[in-house]
């Protein structure tokens, strides 16, 4: 009977089914596993204090969060050095987050289950989350001010969260005046700079010239001992409040409020009080700027550099793509010339990234970028302008990539066409290119977004190409801002996809940084997963249009 | 009448609003034109980038004539030494009657001359000099004395214009110092000096080898170079017949003696008070003289020229505990004439060799090629020099003519057989295939072989596509031809999107969550292999003896579906019994017992890892291709064939599968196409290291992970750029000839069908 059942060739359809479930497997359960491991990252987990003996040690009291637990096998333990006297194979080990890193020396710590005991989650356990050295977790003992004592034991709580909120308020003020204020003034002293040394090199540097140049400089000098005044009494007015805390060594350390990012007792919050902090948190990480050498904080600068390459990439290659695949169809003549074109623009689609990346490097950004720099910066040299990698050069690399994928769309929108309509324009006496424009392009706009929407796609996901032509792991300012030209194309910038790879593989600190990785991860995935079934969609529509037509 | 034409133009007439709408026409064709095949013009702009940067890299090297005068200052005496400084402006000429003479060499004009502290009644015996980039020389007199000069160019910029000033200074001191104590004339003589301590050994005329040692004392008191103190000792070394030349090694820990009877001796003089015998080897054939020797940059590699007409490369290999001088290569020019003169380039590991009939070759020793050769004089060449940057040669000729010629050599160390033979690297106990680009030191030998890399690709490619062609195909040819239409309509979008991930995220999946989980659940990961297949078929054959009514609840081509919850219970089982079962067979760690019983090492991130992820990145590729082929083949073929009484499965196999495998053949190309082409994956998921290894638990490096993590740091337009270019263009050659192929196959496809 079985016989029979294998001849009916029944259990291989079964294992070809098989097939399709490991591979549906695969795909749910990457995405479940960024998902819940991304979105975990940001719930605030109670902190825990135990009670640590290792064998011929005193008791000593650590505090932290449970982050994971793993089982290890007794020999490994006992090979490196720990004596145990327990009969099981596996024992538990636990890796706390004990953050405290300018106190303890390191934020992580590998605890043994069996030599744990008196576990409790303490109510007024308090987390700050700080600018510098990670994590503290503590117990709030006193509020100073200006260094007298201000309020002690309970009342301190509260008192922490009014300082707090002041601090953070005189904090955003700082950073509006040091990022904004005197950032342009730097910009503008830095351009009167290059102006002098323009004036030098046109042989124009005469005294009249140079004075209104140095009557400029002392302007903005002012200016900026303005600013620096003003900064200096925010800062005086910052550092007025500070709170002591106790840790689980039993240190007291004292923290100055300005230091601090965000205060909060884990323990004590309700599931709607947890809820708030978690969207708190994920705001903060949409909307931040890195810190901690990117393993703490926000990834704004890398969502905006990715967004604005993007952008900048899709001006470009929407044009050119069309127009190309518009040359290969309508106008280009079809014989094997055109055959040929058109099987090298598709397999220039499945060439590696990196030859891209390689291409960009040699010709855009050395060769172009360093002739641009000769001839319109002189002034900056030998500091290159545009002869360095840049998002221009990245976002022409990326088109380069990405502008197969649009004529391929481009021309599958066009070939979906059906002729009588182009013959019916031609016949009631438009020219070719008022067919072109009023009735074939219009009518192949779906098919060109969808190209774009896929060409976007794939620019957003590419990194290979990018670490050679202008992504950095940390970029001090936006290619956009106030100062004029305002979109400064010569800046390097910082990208989601590279993000992942850097904080994961080269990052100081690999524990902090892991959850990070898989929230970013989350990130560019439902962004990449959206964008794609967008794509899916219109072009799902867009058969079922054309299938209407065609009979 | 302009103005009437004019405003006839702009009124709504019937034939200026034509002409309006005819250039309109003709602008859009000529402006679409330009733009589509400017468009197709920087796309294949790529192809001819990159061979644009390859190619230098072959160009063959050339030479040409500056200029040629007599030597300057003759009467001063017979050139023993010739060097130029970096700037290929002045030139040095050291003479047997102890002058130096500094000279334009372009022109031969001289700029200064140097008498040198040789005492009045002494003559010059000997000579020897240190490293070419130190200019350290050194005479030996007549009465067991040593002088010790330095020649130094010093470059200056008075009023914008560059000037040298060259001048020779004493080390060590400008009184001649002692090496023989009994005032015997010095024969022949070795130098070798650092900024602690100095090695003489000299030959005396009746053969006794002594060896002269300061060193430098630290002084407390100040850091004052005059006023250095040295402390001297001498030893007697033993005794070698017939000596033809001396040289000191790099560090000072050898002596390297070359004899008459065409043998080397070498002497270990690490302990200065205790010279110790090492080897003695016949390094030239019987009756053929050793005329020079010298080391290549680095110290390592001796280069012997022969009277016969041949330079040799020989230096010392490791064999067992000890160390034995080895012959590595030979260049012979082809005249078998005899070798006069060699010297070596001061940055990189090439060399110029002249012989006797006026012949000067360029050569290089790791690339094996003897680049150029010119007959620049004819007389024999009895000195020859080459610049700092390689770009000159000086050579002087029997009739007492300089001879100063350009040389352009960029890129000698590249040769087809650099970048795909076996090459023996100097400190290599044999040849081999090796990338090392660079490294901190200029003394560096760099390894340009791609083949370690290239063997990465493949490696990591085969893993891929073993993991992903069987998953893709098969599940291809299930949605395609089994699965319900309803399913497929989830199906296809859940494989789209897998396409679409991007890659860096698959990576620091493997590198960061899957590489750990495999480490420690090994033996689940390959039981899983036996279990998963094993477990579907016993739940096939449950589900078919199952009452109709429980089957008729999942619908036919639903199979999938079902599969799903089947699968995770299997793969959970797998892993949960994965310690237990490691326990059992292995003894509790497998990687242990491999290690153990077959020596096999275990890397956390390796191919397996690799090739999951890269296969996990390759199957939608694959699947999206070979399902379109398979849905594509005309129905009446599988209406006949079940007609004609086949079941499905044999339907499938005999009939559509042959029918569209030329889909499928171009489906696996295109995906081995991409698995060549990842980055990211194996840049994350692989430790990166360049080891030839087929073991499927050790890492690789690939061509494009390479790219990725050295053109960044490399030198532009230097030998090591070009080379990263060139596996650029390996790359984008071998993807491009993949994907050509694959879409000729499956144009040819679909006329098939279209005729079926």
């Amino acid at each position: 009977m079985i016989r029979d059942w294998f001849k009916s060739g029944s259990p291989w359809i079964w294992l070809n089914a098989a097939a399709v479930s490991a591979s549906l497997i695969i795909v749910l359960g990457l995405l479940l596993l960024i998902a819940v491991r991304g979105l975990g990252h940001f719930w605030p987990s109670d902190v825990m204090q135990v009670q640590y003996t290792q064998p011929g040690n005193t008791a000593v009291r650590v505090i932290g969060e449970r982050v994971e637990t793993e089982l290890v096998s007794l020999e490994n333990l006992r090979s490196a050095g720990f004596t145990l006297e327990t009969d099981q194979e596996h024992v538990e080990r636990h890796l706390l987050k004990t953050g405290n890193r300018d106190v303890l020396g390191s934020d992580f710590r590998w605890l043994v289950g069996p030599y744990l005991s008196a576990k409790s989650f303490p109510q007024n356990m308090m987390v700050l989350e700080r600018r510098e050295w990670g994590n503290l977790y503590g117990y709030l003992k006193a509020i100073k001010e200006n260094g007298k004592l201000v309020a002690e034991g309970e009342q301190s709580w509260v008192e922490l969260q009014q300082r707090l909120d002041r601090a953070l308020e005189i904090f955003e003020q700082i950073r509006d005046i040091e990022k904004g204020a005197i950032g342009d003034v730097n910009y503008a002293i830095e351009d009167l700079r290059l102006e002098k040394r323009r004036l030098e090199l046109d042989g124009e540097d005469s005294p009249e010239n140079l004075k209104v140049i140095v009557a400029e400089r002392q302007q903005l000098q002012t200016e900026y001992q303005v600013l620096q005044k003003q900064l200096n009494e925010l800062y005086q007015s910052i550092n007025r409040d500070s709170l002591t805390a106790e840790v689980m060594d039993g240190r007291t350390v004292d923290i100055p409020l300005a230091k601090i990012v965000r205060a909060y007792m884990p323990n004590d919050l309700s599931v709607f009080g947890k809820i708030g902090l978690y969207f708190a948190r994920l705001w903060e990480f949409v909307s931040d700027e890195p810190r901690e050498a990117n393993t703490e904080g926000g990834i704004f600068p890398a969502i905006f550099g990715t967004v604005m390459m993007v952008m900048i990439m899709s001006l470009m290659v929407t044009p050119f793509g069309v127009i190309a695949a518009v040359y290969l169809r309508e106008y280009a003549k079809q014989g094997p010339l055109t055959r040929t074109i058109r099987i090298a623009v598709n397999n220039l689609a499945g060439v590696p990234s990196i030859v891209y990346g390689v291409f960009g490097l040699g010709f855009f950004v050395y060769f172009l970028g360093g002739n641009l720099d000769q001839l319109f910066y002189p002034e900056a040299l030998p500091a290159p302008t545009f002869g360095t990698p840049g998002i221009l050069w990245s976002s022409l690399t990326l088109a380069i990539l990405t502008v197969p994928v649009v004529i391929v769309a481009t021309e599958e929108g066009l070939s979906r066409i059906p002729r009588a309509i182009r013959e019916g324009s031609l016949a009631l006496g438009a020219t070719k290119a008022e067919t072109l424009w009023r009735t074939v392009i219009p009518m192949a706009t779906p098919a060109m977004m969808t190209g774009m929407i896929l060409a976007i796609a794939r620019a957003a996901g590419e990194v290979a190409p990018l670490m050679l032509v202008g992504v950095v792991k940390l970029a001090p300012s936006l290619p956009l801002d106030g100062n004029a030209p305002f979109l400064h194309l010569d800046r390097k910038f910082m990208h989601l996809g590279f993000h992942i790879y850097d904080v994961g593989f080269q990052s100081p600190n690999v524990e902090a940084s892991r959850p990070l990785v898989y929230a970013t991860a989350l990130l560019l995935v439902v962004v990449i997963v959206i964008l794609n079934l967008a794509a899916i969609y219109i072009r799902n529509r867009l058969r079922e249009q054309y299938k209407g037509m065609e009979s | 009448m302009f103005i009437e034409s004019l405003s006839r133009f702009f009124t709504n007439t019937g034939t200026s609003r034509f002409q309006w709408r005819g250039i309109k026409d003709r602008v859009t064709s000529v402006g679409m034109g330009v733009g589509g095949i400017s468009v197709i013009i920087a796309i294949v702009l790529i192809f001819f980038y990159l061979l644009y940067v390859v190619f230098p890299m072959f160009i063959p090297a050339g030479m040409d004539k500056l200029a040629n005068y007599a030597r300057p200052a003759s009467q001063l005496g017979q050139t023993l030494h010739l060097a130029m400084e970096e700037q290929n402006e002045v030139a040095v000429r050291l003479t047997d009657q102890g002058h130096a003479v500094f000279f334009k060499a372009k022109s031969g004009a001289v700029m200064d001359e140097v008498r040198l502290p040789v005492p009045a009644k002494s003559r010059v015996a000997s000579f020897a000099h240190g490293r070419l980039s130190s200019g350290l020389f050194a005479y030996g007199l007549d009465n067991g004395r040593l002088v010790v000069g330095q020649y130094k160019f010093e470059v200056s910029y008075p009023g914008d214009r560059r000037k040298i000033t060259p001048s020779i200074e004493y080390p060590l001191g400008k009184n001649p110092i002692i090496a023989d104590q009994q005032k015997r004339a010095i024969q022949q003589l070795a130098l070798r000096s650092d900024e602690e301590q100095t090695t003489i050994v000299t030959v005396t005329e009746d053969g006794q080898l002594q060896l002269t040692h300061l060193q430098k004392e630290e002084s407390l008191l100040s850091d004052d170079e005059d006023s250095a103190q040295y402390e001297k000792t001498s030893v007697t070394l033993p005794t070698v017949e017939g000596i033809k030349s001396l040289l000191i090694e790099y560090a000072q820990q050898y002596l390297y003696v070359a004899d008459q009877s065409g043998h080397i001796t070498v002497i270990d003089i690490s302990e200065k008070s205790e010279p110790r015998f090492v080897e003695r080897k016949r390094v030239v054939a019987e009756g053929t003289q050793i005329n020079r020797m010298t080391f290549l940059t680095g110290g390592i590699s001796l280069l012997i020229a022969t009277s016969t007409g041949e330079v040799m490369q020989w230096f010392p290999v490791r064999r067992d505990d000890h160390y034995e001088l080895t012959f590595i290569r030979q260049f012979s020019l082809d005249d078998k004439t005899a070798v006069t003169d060699i010297e070596t380039e001061q940055r990189r590991k090439g060399f110029v060799s002249a012989n006797a009939q006026g012949l000067v070759a360029v050569h290089h020793s790791t690339a094996h090629r003897t680049i150029l050769s010119e007959k620049i004089s004819d007389y024999g060449i009895q000195h020859v020099a080459i610049s700092p940057r390689a770009d000159r040669i000086l050579a002087e000729s029997a009739d007492h003519n300089l001879h100063f010629w350009h040389v352009e050599n960029e890129h000698p160390e590249i040769s087809w057989a650099v970048l795909w033979d076996q090459v023996w690297y100097e400190s290599y106990q044999e040849p081999d295939y090796s990338w090392q680009s660079s490294s901190a030191s200029n003394d560096f030998e760099p390894k340009y072989s791609l083949v370690p890399l290239a063997f990465g690709t493949l490696k990591a490619a085969f893993y891929a596509m073993l993991f992903a062609v069987p998953l893709a195909i098969m599940g291809a040819i299930y949605t395609a031809y089994f699965m319900a239409p309803r399913m497929r309509t989830y199906v296809k979008p859940s494989i789209e999107i897998m396409e679409a991930l991007p890659t860096v995220i698959l990576g620091f999946l493997a590198g960061l969550w899957l590489a750990p989980v495999i480490e420690t659940n090994l033996v689940g990961v390959f039981a899983m292999l036996l279990i998963l297949p094993l477990g579907v078929l016993v739940f096939a054959l449950a589900w078919q003896q199952l009452p109709a009514t429980v089957r008729g609840a999942v619908p036919e081509g639903w199979q999938a579906a079902l599969l799903i919850p089947v699968l995770l219970v299997l793969g959970w089982f797998a892993l949960s019994i994965s310690t237990p079962l490691e326990a059992i067979l292995f003894s509790g760690d497998m990687k242990v017992w491999l290690d153990h019983h077959f020596g096999i090492g275990y890397d956390q991130r390796n191919s397996m890892v690799v090739g999951i992820a890269m296969g996990v990145a390759v199957i939608p590729t694959i699947f999206s291709i070979t399902e379109d082929a398979i849905f594509s083949v005309p129905k009446h073929l599988t209406f006949g064939s079940l007609a004609l009484g086949a079941t499905p499965w044999q339907t499938m196999i005999r009939v559509v599968l042959l029918t569209a495998s030329p889909g499928i053949f171009s489906a696996v190309m295109i995906g081995l196409g991409r698995a060549v082409g990842e980055t990211m994956i194996v840049l994350m998921a692989t430790g990166n290291t360049p080891v030839m290894d087929f073991s499927i638990f050790q890492g690789m490096r690939t061509l494009s992970a390479n790219i990725a993590v050295e053109m960044p740091e490399s030198e532009v337009d230097s030998t090591h750029y070009r080379v990263l270019f060139l596996a650029a263009l390996v790359l984008f050659v071998f993807t491009f000839m993949f994907n050509t192929v694959a879409e000729i196959v499956r144009h040819r496809l679909r006329k098939k069908y279209s005729s079926l």
